[in-house]
C-alpha cells in the first residue's frame, strides 16, 4: 500500500502539470505524450514498438485488471517511455495471468503515474495536440521537470524505426507448408504481423530496417512487407529508398502503418503530423472500393497526404487512396493501380483490436499468388 | 445506401404493459423509433396498450392505437392502416411474438406488409434453441451441452446424460419466465412441468450447469451493407445463475484481455450474420469458465432489449434510434453520431468511465415470495450510475436504488464484537452471500469488514476476485474516516470512491449536513464530465453529464433561464413509468416555452434519460447530496429559474423541503403546501377549513392508542404508516388481534410522533373515485374523474377504473369539482393534484390528496386528449390556466369532468406480477388484491361503450376474455346477493357454471343451474372426483370468480381461495376477485361475443372529442 501513496509528477511542455502517484518503476522519463482510447489490450499496447519514446495515457480508467501473461506481448519488452493511468489494479484476475502489470513495468524500468485527471489530460491533448512531456517519481518541482521536458528531443524528425528494429534477420516459420516467402522489413514490427502471415502459409524473413533493396531482392521473396514503427516517416529515408527499389522490380508490396507512410513517400507523397493522432481500437475505416466499413485498430501520429478525389500519377504508375477514416477523413490506405502494391495506415493484424481487416493479409497472399 | 423510397408507412408494435422482464426500456426504444421514422417522412402507425408511455402520446406517431397487442387486433389495425411495413423489433418479446403470429397466419402476406428490422427466419433462428445451437456450432463456437424436451419423460431421460444440477429453460417466454435450476429430480419435475405449460411451443431446454461462470453480454448492430459494430460490452458482477436483469452489471467488461474480448466479438459477429439480423440490433450473452477460459454462447435476442437500452445510456450510442434508421435502409456510415455531430455511427464507443446497473426488487410487496435470485427475473426496476471508477459507480448505483440497506455501510459496531462473535458473524455473512439474493453484495461487504478475504468470498460467491478486491479497497478507504480528526485527504479519497456524505456521517456518528458543510468548506465538490461515446477523442455537442470527483468540470455555460426537473429514479411498484411520463412532458413543453431544461434521473429504462429529451441530462442518484450538487453546478453556469419536484413521484417530493431549506428555488406547489397534504393533522385542518368530510380517523404510536381509535370509529379500519406511496404497509384489519399484530410487525414496530401509524375507518362498499386536477391559484381544471371498478379498499394502483365515470351523475361530478377546488385552494396547489374520494351512502369522503403528478396523469391525458403534464409544467412556471386555454394547450371551454355525452369510455386495468413469484417451497404466492399496491403496470382499453372498453383492457392483460366454456364461481357471503345477476347472464351466454356448495345453493335458488364442484380442502372425491384446483390446473375452467373471505393465515375458505387463485395464475385463467369486476367482465364478454370490437386511433378519438381543435 505504501507504493500507492508515493507521489509522482507529470509535466507537459506547455506547463500543464498533473500530480499523481507512482506506478511501475521509479525514476524519470521523457517522451511525446499521447492518449489511447482502447478499453482492452494494454499489454499489447505497452509492447508495441510503435510507442517507442512515447508516454501513453490510457483513457480507460481501470488498467492492469487481467495482469500480464506470456502470450500477448507484441515484442520482447515493454516499449513505452512512460505510462499514465487512472486506476491501477491492485490484484490480477485472469486464468492466463503470470504476474502483475505493476511488476512488469518495474521489470522494464518503465515509469508510470496514476492521476485523477486522465480525461482532462486527454481533452488537453485533443485541443493542443500531442506534445513532449516528462513523468517523474523523483522530482517534486514542476518547473524543474518542465525545463528537462523542454530539453528533450522532439518527435518531428525523429528516426526511431532504426532504434527498435531487429539487429539481425530472423525467420518466422509458416503453419503448414510454405506457400510464399515474404521479406518483412522490421521498422518496429509487432509479433502478430508475421504470425498472421504464417497462418496463411508465409515463411516470413524479418529484416532490419536499414536493409537495402538489393539485399531484400536477393532473398527472392514472393512479396515484401513494410511494418509499422515509431517516429517521423520523413526521417526514414533508407526505407523509402529500399521501397522504391522493390517497387521497381515489380515484387508485390504490402505496408502497414509506417509501412503505408513509406509507400506514400516512395510514391512522392508527403507525410504530416496529426494534431493528436489515432490511437485506439474503434476507428471506422471505409474501403472506398466497396463502401464497407471496418472497425480498426490504430496507432499513428503521422499520416500521408494524398488526393482523395481520384487516381493520381506517381513514378510507379497510377495510384489511389483506397481507405479513409470516416471520423476525420485521414488517408488510411494506398493502392497502386498498375503494380501489385498496397498499404494501410491502420493495423489489420489487430492485437489489440478488432479482426475486421484481417482479410488484407489474404489480399497480400492473393497478390503473391497472381504475380 | 440511402433510405428506401419504396416505404411510405410503417406500423410499429409496442410492448404493452410494464411487467417484470419487459419494462420502460421499450417505451424508450419505441419512442425513439417512432420519432426517427416520422422525421424520415414516413407515416407511422403504432399499437400499444400501455397508456403510461411517451410513445403512445398522440404527437409521437401519426395514428396511435391504444389497443390490445394481439394478432387479431393488430390485423384490424393493418386492415385499416394498410402500412407498407411492420417494425417488430422495438417492442420486446410481445411485439416479436405478435409479428411472427401475423406472419404465420398469412396476414402480412395478405395485406402486402413487409417485416422490417428482422426477418421471420432470423427471429426463429435466434429464438429456436435447436436452430440457434446449430448456428453456434456451425461458426465454430460452443453452446452449453443441452437437450430439448417436449415431455416430462424426455426431461427425465435427459437428466441421465447431463447430470444435476441443470438449468431448465422454457422456449419463447419473456424475461426467462419459468426458468430455474434443478438440483434433483423433484426440482426437475416441478420446474420443467411448469415450463412445459408456460412455453407456447410446450418446449423446455435442459442444459449443463454453468453456474458460477463469468457472464458477459455484447450489444451489436448490423446494417444492410453487412457493416457490424459492437456498441457495448457488459459484464455481470453476479456470475451465471442469476438472470441478467437481476444481476449487478458493469460496462465495459472489466476482466477480459483483448484476446478474449476479440474472440467474443468475432463469435458475436459471426452469430449476427448467421442468424441473419440484417438491419438492426441484437444482444448476445456469453459465459466464460473462470478456470480455463472456455467460452459458451448462451443466447441471443434478435431485437432491441433491456440490455440495449442500458447500453445506449451507458455509451451514448442510441441503439433503438439507429435500429429504426437501419430498418428503413440507411447504413451505419450514413448516420451521424448525435453526440459528436461530426463522426459517423459506424464506430464502437469507447468509455473513459465505468457504468454500473443495479436491480431494484419489490420483495417487500410479496412477503411470501422466495428472495433467492435465479435465472427467472424478479426485479421490477433498475438504477444506473456512472463514475470514473468501478467503486464510485457502484456506490452511486447502490444509493440510486433509494432503498434502505442497499448501500454499503461502515456503521460502528463490529469493533465492539469479541473475536468469537466476529468469527461467527463473518461465517454467517459468508453463508448468506453463498445464495444469490437481494442483499448479497452488502453481505459481502459486511463480511469483509469482519475480515473475510477475497478468496473466502470468491469461493462462496464466484464473484470475480477483481470485483471483490474493489469492494475490499473501499474498506481500506473507509478506515481513516473514523478517526477523530478527519483528514481532508481521507475525505477526498472517500468521495473519489463514491462514498456519500450520508455514509461518511454514519461512520463519524454525525449528520450528512455536517459532512456536507465540512466537505464544501474544504472545496471538495464533484465535477461533471460528459458521456461522449469517444473517451474525449472528439468534442461532445450533446451535454449528457455525470458527477465524479475528478479534475475539471465540463458543464456548458448557457444564457437561457434553466429549469431543473427531478425524475423518479428506479421503477418500483407504486412509482413507475407514469411519473417519467410527466417529467418528459414538462421537459418538452418548457423547452418550447424558452427554458433550458435540465433533467436529473438515474433510471436507464426511461425516455427522460434519453440525452435527446432535455437540454441537459444529469445521470445522477436522486439523493439530497447529489441533487444539491447538480443545482450548484447549474447555478455556477447560469440562472436556475426553478426546480420541479412535483412530477417525479415521491422521490423528488421527499426532497422538496430540504432543497428549499438549502436555498433551492422550488417551483409549483411549495414544500409547506406539500406538507399540508401529507401530514395527517395538518390535512385534517385543511379539510375542516374546506368543510369536507373524511372517514373518521386517528393517529397512533402504540397498539393501545390504535385500539382506542378503532373502538371509537368501529372496525374494519385501514392502517398504514404515514408518508408512503403505493400503499406500502397498508392493511385492512377487522379486529383487535390483527391490529396488535400489525402494530408489532409493520414499520419494524418502531412508531413515534414523527412516524405514526394512521388508523382510518374503512368504508365498506363505497365507490372509490380518483381525480387529477390542475390549479393555478385562481382556476381549477378538472383533468379527469375516474371511477374505480373495484370497491374502496383495493389500492387505486391495482384497481381498474373507468373515465368518464360510468355510474356517477352530473351532480356527483359537480360536487367533486367543488370539493377538489376547495382542497386545491386550501392546500395552495400550483400545478397538479390527485385526490381520492370515496362515495358512500351519498357522502363524498376525501381519502387523500396528493399535490403532485399522479400515476393516472398519462391515462387521463390520453382518455381526454389533453396534455395535462405539459399544462402542469407551464402552471408551475407561473402561467395561468386561462392563458393555456387561450393557447390551445387546454380546451377553450369545459374540462375533463364535462366530457361530451358520447365521449369514448376509457378503462385502465392493472397488471400484476404474481406469476413471477414462488414461495421458497415452490408454490405460487397469493394473488388477492388489497390496500397495498402490487401491480407493475397498466393497460388501457378505449371504445365507445364501457363493455367493449373493459373487454379490450382484459384482452390486453389476459390475451382474451372467454366467450364460452366454464365459469367457476365461489364468493364470500357478503357478495352472494350482488353476484346473482351477472352469473345468471353468464349462464345465459352459454357458460357452464361450476360453484362451491354455498355459492351453488344461492345460484340454484335463483334459477342458475350451477354444478357443485369439490373444494380444494375437501380433497378428491371417493370416485376420484377432482377438486376445483385440479380442474383449473387441467385447463377445464375458462374464467374464475373468487372473492376472498376469512382472515389471512387461517385455514378453510381463505386457504381454498388462495389455492384457486394461485392455480388461476399458473394457467393464465382470468380471475375476478371482486363482484364489481365480475359485472364489468360480463359486459366485456357480451361485447366480445357480439364480435363488435373495432379499432380506433387516439387521434380519431381526439377529433371526435374536441372537434379537431386539439392536436395533442
Amino acid at each position: 500500500m505504501n507504493r500507492a501513496t508515493k507521489p509522482a509528477l507529470l509535466v507537459l511542455e506547455d506547463g500543464r502539470t498533473f500530480h499523481g502517484t507512482a506506478y511501475g518503476a521509479e525514476g524519470e522519463a521523457f517522451g511525446e505524450i499521447v492518449f489511447n482510447t482502447g478499453m482492452t489490450g494494454y499489454q499489447e499496447t505497452l509492447t508495441d514498438p510503435s510507442y517507442h519514446r512515447q508516454i501513453v495515457t490510457m483513457t480507460a480508467p481501470h488498467i492492469g485488471n487481467t495482469g500480464v501473461n506470456d502470450e500477448d506481448p507484441e515484442s520482447g519488452r515493454v516499449q513505452v517511455a512512460g505510462y499514465v493511468v487512472r486506476e491501477p489494479s491492485r490484484v490480477v484476475s485472469n486464468w492466463r495471468a503470470r504476474r502483475s502489470l505493476d511488476d512488469e513495468l518495474r521489470d522494464y524500468g518503465v515509469v508510470g503515474i496514476a492521476i485523477n485527471g486522465t480525461r482532462a489530460l486527454t481533452r488537453h491533448l485533443r485541443d493542443k495536440g500531442a506534445m513532449r512531456a516528462g513523468v517523474s517519481t523523483t522530482e517534486t518541482d514542476p518547473q524543474a521537470l518542465l525545463e528537462r521536458v523542454l530539453d528533450s528531443p522532439d518527435m518531428i524528425g525523429a528516426d526511431l524505426a532504426r532504434v527498435v528494429s531487429t539487429p539481425e534477420p530472423y525467420v518466422v516459420r509458416p503453419e503448414g507448408e510454405v506457400r510464399h516467402r515474404v521479406a518483412a522489413i522490421d521498422l518496429g514490427i509487432k509479433a502478430m504481423t508475421p504470425r498472421r502471415m504464417a497462418e496463411r502459409g508465409c515463411e516470413v524473413h524479418v529484416l532490419p530496417a536499414t536493409v537495402t533493396a538489393e539485399e531484400i531482392l536477393a532473398l527472392e521473396p514472393d512479396g515484401v512487407f513494410y511494418s509499422n514503427g515509431p517516429g517521423d516517416p520523413a526521417a526514414c529515408g533508407y526505407a523509402v529508398e529500399s521501397m522504391r527499389g522493390v517497387l521497381d522490380g515489380g515484387t508485390p508490396v504490402f505496408g502497414i502503418c509506417l509501412g503505408n507512410q513509406m509507400l506514400g513517400r516512395a510514391l512522392g507523397l508527403g507525410t504530416y503530423k496529426l494534431r493528436f493522432g489515432h490511437r485506439g481500437v474503434n476507428q471506422p475505416v471505409q474501403d472506398r472500393a466497396n463502401g464497407r466499413v471496418h472497425i480498426t485498430s490504430h496507432n499513428h501520429g503521422f499520416a500521408v497526404e494524398a488526393p482523395l478525389d481520384g487516381p493520381f500519377d506517381t513514378p510507379f504508375g497510377r495510384a489511389e487512396v483506397s481507405h479513409v477514416d470516416l471520423n476525420d477523413g485521414v488517408v488510411e490506405g494506398l493502392r497502386l493501380l498498375d503494380r501489385p502494391a498496397f498499404s494501410v495506415q491502420y493495423h489489420p493484424e489487430a492485437a489489440p483490436g478488432p479482426h475486421d481487416a484481417t482479410g488484407l493479409f489474404d489480399r497480400f497472399c492473393d497478390l503473391m499468388d497472381r504475380s | 445506401m440511402p433510405r428506401r423510397t419504396d416505404l411510405k408507412s410503417v406500423l410499429v408494435i409496442g410492448s404493452g404493459p410494464i411487467v417484470i422482464g419487459q419494462a420502460a426500456e421499450f417505451d424508450y426504444s419505441g419512442t425513439q423509433a417512432c420519432r426517427v421514422l416520422k422525421s424520415e417522412g414516413l407515416r407511422v402507425a403504432l399499437v400499444n396498450s400501455n397508456p403510461a408511455t411517451i410513445m403512445t402520446d398522440p404527437e409521437i406517431a401519426d395514428a396511435t392505437y391504444v389497443e390490445p397487442i394481439t394478432p387479431d387486433t393488430v390485423e384490424k389495425v393493418i386492415a385499416k392502416e394498410r402500412p407498407d411495413a411492420l417494425l417488430p423489433t422495438l417492442g420486446g418479446q410481445t411485439a416479436l411474438n405478435t409479428a411472427v403470429a401475423l406472419h404465420e397466419s398469412g396476414v402480412l402476406e395478405r395485406y402486402g406488409v413487409e417485416l422490417i428490422g428482422a426477418k421471420v427466419d432470423a427471429i426463429q433462428a435466434g429464438e429456436n434453441r435447436e436452430r440457434f445451437k446449430k448456428i453456434v456450432a456451425d461458426i465454430g463456437a460452443e453452446s452449453a451441452r443441452s437437450v430439448i424436451c417436449h415431455s416430462m419423460d424426455d426431461c427425465l431421460a435427459a437428466a441421465g446424460t447431463l447430470g444435476y444440477p441443470m438449468v431448465v429453460r422454457p422456449s419463447f417466454t419473456m424475461g426467462g419466465a419459468g426458468s430455474g435450476m434443478a438440483y434433483d429430480e423433484a426440482d426437475l419435475r416441478r420446474i420443467a412441468g411448469a415450463g412445459l405449460a408456460a412455453s407456447p411451443t410446450s418446449e423446455v431446454l435442459l442444459e449443463e450447469s454453468i453456474l458460477g461462470w463469468k457472464e458477459f453480454e455484447l450489444e451489436l448492430m448490423r446494417d444492410r451493407a453487412d457493416n457490424v459494430v459492437v456498441v457495448c460490452s457488459i459484464e455481470n458482477l453476479d456470475p451465471m445463475g442469476v438472470h441478467t436483469g437481476d444481476s449487478i452489471t458493469v460496462a465495459p467488461a472489466m476482466t477480459l484481455t483483448d484476446r478474449e474480448y476479440q474472440r467474443m466479438r468475432d463469435v458475436a459477429i459471426d452469430v449476427i450474420r448467421a442468424v441473419g439480423v440484417d438491419t438492426g440490433g441484437c444482444n448476445i450473452q456469453f459465459a466464460i469458465d473462470p478456470a480455463t477460459g472456455r467460452m459458451i454462447v448462451i443466447e441471443m435476442n434478435p431485437r432491441v432489449s433491456r440490455s440495449s437500452a442500458l447500453a445506449s445510456k451507458a455509451t451514448g450510442f442510441p441503439i433503438a434510434k439507429i435500429a429504426a434508421k437501419l430498418a428503413v435502409g440507411y447504413t451505419l456510415d450514413e448516420i451521424r453520431n448525435d453526440i459528436t455531430q461530426e463522426t459517423p455511427a459506424s464506430f464502437e464507443p469507447s468509455l473513459d468511465y465505468v457504468v454500473v446497473k443495479a436491480p431494484r426488487f419489490a420483495f417487500e410487496k410479496f412477503p411470501a415470495a422466495d428472495k433467492t435470485l435465479t435465472t427467472h427475473m424478479k426485479s421490477v426496476g433498475e438504477a444506473m450510475a456512472i463514475g470514473r471508477s468501478f467503486p464510485e459507480a457502484l456506490q452511486k448505483a447502490l444509493r440510486s436504488l433509494e432503498k434502505a440497506g442497499s448501500s454499503f455501510s461502515w456503521a460502528p459496531g463490529p469493533e465492539a464484537l469479541s473475536g468469537d462473535e466476529r468469527a461467527a458473524r463473518k461465517a454467517e455473512l459468508i453463508e448468506s452471500a453463498r445464495r444469490p439474493h437481494d442483499g448479497r453484495l452488502r453481505a459481502v461487504q459486511q463480511a469483509m469488514r469482519l475480515g473475510a478475504t477475497v478468496e473466502e468470498l470468491y469461493e462462496a460467491t464466484r464473484i470475480d476476485p477483481w470485483f471483490l478486491d474493489q469492494i475490499a479497497a473501499l474498506d481500506e478507504v473507509a478506515a481513516p474516516l473514523a478517526e477523530d480528526q478527519l483528514d481532508p485527504e481521507a475525505l477526498r479519497e472517500a468521495k473519489r470512491h463514491g462514498f456519500s456524505d450520508e455514509q461518511i456521517a454514519e461512520i463519524r456518528g454525525t449528520s450528512a449536513e455536517v459532512v456536507r458543510e465540512l466537505r464544501q468548506a474544504l472545496g471538495i465538490r464533484p465535477v461533471y464530465l460528459t458521456v461522449d461515446t469517444c473517451a474525449a477523442e472528439f468534442e461532445a455537442r450533446t451535454p449528457y453529464l455525470y458527477s465524479t470527483y475528478d479534475e475539471e468540470t465540463e458543464v456548458p455555460v448557457g444564457d437561457k433561464p434553466k429549469v431543473i426537473i427531478l425524475g423518479s429514479g428506479p421503477n418500483r411498484i407504486g412509482q413507475g413509468i407514469e411519473f417519467d411520463y410527466s417529467c418528459v412532458h414538462a421537459s418538452f413543453t418548457l423547452a418550447e416555452a424558452g427554458y433550458e431544461t435540465v433533467m436529473v434521473n438515474c433510471n436507464p429504462e426511461t425516455v427522460s434519460t434519453d440525452y435527446d429529451t432535455s437540454g441537459r441530462l444529469y445521470f445522477e442518484p436522486l439523493t439530497l447530496e447529489d441533487v444539491l450538487e447538480v443545482v450548484h453546478a447549474e447555478q455556477e453556469t447560469g440562472e436556475v429559474a426553478g426546480v420541479i419536484v412535483q412530477l417525479g413521484g415521491q422521490t423528488p417530493l421527499g426532497l422538496a423541503q430540504k432543497l428549499k431549506d438549502a436555498g433551492v428555488p422550488i417551483v409549483g406547489t411549495s414544500p409547506e403546501s406539500i406538507h399540508l397534504a401529507e401530514e395527517r393533522g395538518a390535512f385534517g385542518q385543511v379539510l375542516a377549513r374546506a368543510d369536507l368530510p373524511a372517514p373518521k380517523h386517528g393517529t397512533a404510536t402504540s397498539y393501545e392508542e390504535a385500539a382506542a381509535i378503532a373502538a371509537e370509529i368501529g372496525y374494519p379500519v385501514l392502517v398504514r404508516p404515514s408518508y408512503v406511496l403505493g400503499g406500502r404497509g397498508m392493511e385492512i384489519v377487522y379486529d383487535d388481534e390483527t391490529l396488535r399484530d400489525y402494530i408489532e410487525r409493520a414499520g419494524g414496530g418502531q412508531w413515534n410522533p414523527e412516524h405514526p401509524v394512521l388508523v382510518d375507518r374503512f368504508l365498506d362498499e363505497a365507490i372509490e373515485i380518483d381525480v387529477d386536477a390542475l390549479y393555478d391559484g385562481e382556476e381549477l381544471y378538472l383533468g379527469g374523474v375516474m371511477e374505480h371498478i373495484e370497491e374502496a379498499g383495493i389500492h387505486s394502483g391495482d384497481s381498474a377504473c373507468a373515465l368518464p365515470p360510468i355510474t356517477l351523475g352530473r351532480e356527483d361530478i359537480d360536487r367533486i369539482r367543488t370539493s377538489t377546488e376547495a382542497l386545491a385552494r386550501e392546500i395552495g396547489v400550483r400545478g397538479l393534484m390527485n385526490v381520492q374520494y370515496a362515495l358512500s351512502a351519498g357522502v363524498l369522503y376525501v381519502l387523500e390528496a396528493n399535490p403532485r403528478a399522479s400515476r393516472t396523469v398519462p391515462f387521463v391525458s390520453k382518455a381526454t386528449a389533453v396534455p395535462l403534464a405539459k399544462a402542469a409544467a407551464r402552471v408551475m412556471m407561473g402561467e395561468s390556466i386561462a392563458r393555456l386555454r387561450a393557447e390551445g394547450v387546454l380546451p377553450a371551454t369545459g374540462d375533463g369532468g364535462h366530457l361530451p355525452l358520447d365521449a369514448p369510455i376509457s378503462v385502465k386495468e392493472a397488471v400484476l406480477p404474481f406469476d413471477r413469484f414462488r414461495t421458497p417451497e415452490g408454490v405460487g404466492v397469493d394473488t388477492i388484491l388489497g390496500p397495498e399496491m402490487r401491480s407493475t403496470g397498466e393497460v388501457m382499453g378505449i371504445d365507445t361503450v364501457f363493455g367493449t372498453a373493459y373487454a379490450k383492457s382484459q384482452i390486453s392483460v389476459y390475451g382474451a376474455l372467454p366467450t364460452k366454456g366454464r365459469a367457476f364461481v365461489s364468493v364470500a357471503n357478503r357478495d352472494k346477493r350482488a353476484m346473482i345477476f351477472p352469473v345468471k347472464r353468464l349462464a345465459d351466454l352459454g357458460f357452464e357454471i361450476l360453484a362451491t356448495e354455498g355459492t351453488a345453493e344461492v345460484l340454484r335458488r335463483n334459477g342458475v343451474r350451477a354444478k357443485i364442484v369439490r373444494k380444494h380442502s375437501a380433497g378428491p372425491g371417493p370416485d376420484g372426483e377432482p377438486t376445483i384446483v385440479r380442474r383449473i390446473l387441467d385447463g377445464e375452467v375458462d374464467v374464475i370468480v373468487n372473492t376472498p373471505f376469512g382472515s389471512p393465515g387461517q385455514s378453510g375458505p381463505r386457504l381454498d381461495g388462495y389455492e384457486i387463485r394461485t392455480a388461476a395464475v399458473l394457467r393464465g385463467v382470468p380471475c375476478l376477485t371482486t363482484v364489481q369486476a365480475l359485472s364489468a367482465a360480463v359486459q366485456g364478454i357480451e361485447a366480445t361475443a357480439a364480435g363488435v370490437i373495432g379499432v380506433r386511433s387516439l387521434q380519431e378519438h381526439a377529433q371526435h372529442l374536441w372537434g379537431g381543435e386539439e392536436d395533442s
